[in-house]
């Protein structure tokens, strides 16, 4: 903590304080040196397989191909995954490890009850704990997003226009509130859970379940369900609709479309397209306003996730009767 | 002084089918050191969380320093200090920072928080310690902290539960004083809560036993034991020595109750003898010392030593407990 700050000061308000401990108690901890290194290491090593591969990566015929710039953070070779692959993968990594313990560890060491005996009100400490993990993470995610930004101006020589750089930005608001919804989920976990090791694996069981077997289990229901190959493009439709509704309870499916519209400003619709509605349509780049309308159920489909898991959280630990130890 | 600075009335709490704290009406006065004493799970920590607004009662009220604890927490909490049992500090902070932190909890500026802290360190003498990180302390370093971490904020009212636990006899009677000497220093009104007995009985001015949330007795040691020993005020301990044995009349090795009461019949105000290899415990409504001694020593007897009794609080606790679990 920041003992020595400015002399005659005037007195801050105790959320202020909270979150300033917060933020330097992340800062400085073990947990988030491992993190920030494993999380730069990645996204360095995909900007790397981005800028060798990004002269190949025009063609011709390419819509999105104005949108040089933003290839940085999409553009792969197979080899390691792009920028906002990482970013989605280690995102939740980020959240979880930031929230986990948040109530639970303060219950162990006793600073729980001590903390609330003070004149504050009870939810100032989550919300602060929750405001401190999410300042860490916003200024994390921005400085390396800039980062791989100020990099790629310096190697491909080429500035980005500022709907590039509205699209960066976005992106990475859209990362943030994807890393919120985990970091929520850790929150909600750590209140519930007395150790922190249990709210940890029930974290990571969540984690896992959503990337590995929800897909499975839709895959499962997509088959059991079939259309046959007779069936009437109606209903082979609605057969489509369904099976992506299923995907997009996913927190990570509906990142991952997000993240596609934006950085990938020729992708027009995340469903199935009729041939009528395509008839006609010259394969062009949508403006950042068509795109982010686009994929506004997404956003909101995150958001209220994330809310959700605060709000759960907020109850469970309003309710709780703090007692020592 | 008579200014009621903690007022309990009819004050409940239910868990579930559990009564933790049963029609509890207590006033505590302004100034005062008061000690809550009861065994493990008879709602002292239950009673401090009411009276700190962290958990609501079911009924009843408890007012702090005239302020309503249920409704307007925040206020009470401005002005108790509460050192809660099995304290904890940030470990990754000094000793120093920890307090610093508290006290900019409570409103005080950076500048004026940090002078603070050095003050209260030195008086609870962790000065060696004070940029030592707070995970190195030991247990009665973290008690003093945490009694400089109470006054940091210039309380009227501090409540310690269970200060003593896991200090070592030595560090408990200092740590006692020191908590004595502050407190009337400030004129701060204590409020401990322990099963910890004759270290209390020294510091303390009045004492409430706490049994199954209900308050049994309260009053000062001297009051408590007269209310509790009326019928029989006076207790003689005589130490026999049982290689004496030639007493008249007397039927064997034994020192038995028979014997006993047909010797005492003489002397007057006995109410009962209880004897226990070569102790023996005379209650008696006056003080028939001298008496005993003459009639023990004119059956043949060998008195090794005759003590009359004081009541201190341990027999008054256990006293108590047997009534409470019989009960």
């Amino acid at each position: 903590m920041n003992t020595n700050i400015r002399k005659n000061d005037t007195a801050m308000h105790p959320f202020r304080v909270i979150v300033h401990k917060e933020i330097s108690d992340h800062v400085s901890s073990w947990r988030f040196i491992i993190l920030i290194s494993i999380i730069v290491l990645t996204c360095f090593g995909s900007m790397y397989t981005a800028l060798s591969n990004i002269r190949t990566a025009i063609t011709a015929d390419d819509a999105d191909a104005p949108f040089l710039f933003l290839k940085l953070y999409t553009l792969s070779d197979g080899t390691l995954p792009s920028f906002f692959v990482f970013v989605s993968f280690l995102g939740p990594l980020l959240g979880i490890s930031l929230g986990f313990d948040t109530v639970n560890s303060e219950q162990n060491k006793g600073t729980l009850s001590r903390i609330l005996s003070q004149p504050v009100h009870r939810d100032y400490l989550i919300n602060a704990k929750f405001v401190a993990s999410l300042t860490v993470i916003s200024v994390l995610l921005f400085a390396l997003g800039f980062l791989v930004m100020g990099l790629g101006m310096i190697i491909i020589g080429i500035p980005p226009t500022p709907e590039e750089f509205l699209r960066m930005v976005f992106f990475i608001l859209l990362s943030i509130l994807y890393v919120a919804f985990w970091l929520n989920l850790a929150i909600f976990f750590s209140v519930t859970f007395r150790q922190p090791a249990t709210s940890a694996l029930s974290c990571i069981a969540v984690w896992l379940f959503f990337t590995a077997f929800y897909n499975i289990i839709v895959n499962l229901i997509a088959k059991a369900i079939q259309p046959s190959v007779m069936a009437s493009t109606n209903q082979v439709f609605r057969y489509q609709e369904l099976i992506l509704t299923l995907m997009r309870i996913l927190p990570s499916e509906l990142y991952s479309d997000a993240t596609t519209v934006l950085l990938m400003p020729s992708v027009r619709s995340l469903g199935p397209l009729t041939m009528e509605q395509v008839v006609g349509a010259i394969p062009g780049p949508l403006p950042l306003s068509q795109s982010v309308l686009l994929v506004w159920p997404q956003i909101t489909g995150l958001i209220a996730a994330t809310v959700l898991c605060f709000v759960l959280s907020y109850v469970s630990f309003m309710r709780r009767e703090i007692r020592s130890r | 002084m008579a200014d009621n600075i903690i007022e309990l009335a009819d004050l409940t709490k239910i868990y579930g089918t559990l009564t933790a704290v049963d029609h509890l009406s207590l006033t505590i006065r302004r100034g005062e050191v008061f000690a809550l004493l009861g065994p493990n799970g008879a709602g002292k920590t239950t009673t401090i969380l009411m009276m700190l607004g962290l958990t609501d009662p079911t009924s009843g009220s408890v007012r702090v320093c005239g302020v309503d604890s249920t409704t307007n927490p925040i206020e009470v909490k401005r002005r108790v200090g509460y050192l809660p049992e099995n304290v904890g500090f940030y470990d990754d902070l000094t000793g120093l920072q920890n307090l610093v932190f508290t006290a900019k909890l409570n409103g005080i500026p950076g500048n004026e928080a940090e002078k603070k802290a050095g003050q209260l360190i030195e008086k609870v003498g962790l000065t060696a310690a004070a940029r030592k990180k707070a995970g190195k302390y030991s247990r009665g370093m973290i008690q003093r902290l945490g009694l400089a971490d109470v006054l940091i904020k210039n309380p009227e009212v501090i409540i310690l539960d269970e200060p003593t636990l896991g200090i070592d006899p030595t560090g408990v009677r200092e740590f006692l004083e020191l908590i004595v000497e502050l407190s009337k220093e400030q004129g701060l009104t204590v409020l401990f809560c322990s099963h910890h007995l004759h270290l209390v009985q020294q510091v303390c001015d009045r004492v409430g036993l706490f049994v199954n949330g209900r308050l049994l007795a309260e009053g000062n040691i001297q009051a408590l034991a007269e209310r509790l020993f009326s019928g029989s005020p006076y207790v003689i301990e005589a130490g026999i020595d049982h290689s004496i044995s030639e007493a008249k009349g007397h039927p064997g090795e034994k020192y038995t109750a028979g014997w006993l009461n047909e010797i005492f019949k003489s002397v007057e105000g006995i109410i009962a003898i209880d004897i226990k290899d070569n102790k023996m415990m005379i209650q008696c409504s006056r003080d028939a010392g001298s008496d005993i001694a003459k009639t023990l020593v004119e059956a043949g007897a060998g008195l090794n030593y005759l003590n009359k009794k004081e009541y201190g609080l341990d027999d008054i606790y256990y006293r108590y407990f047997e009534g409470g679990e019989k009960s």
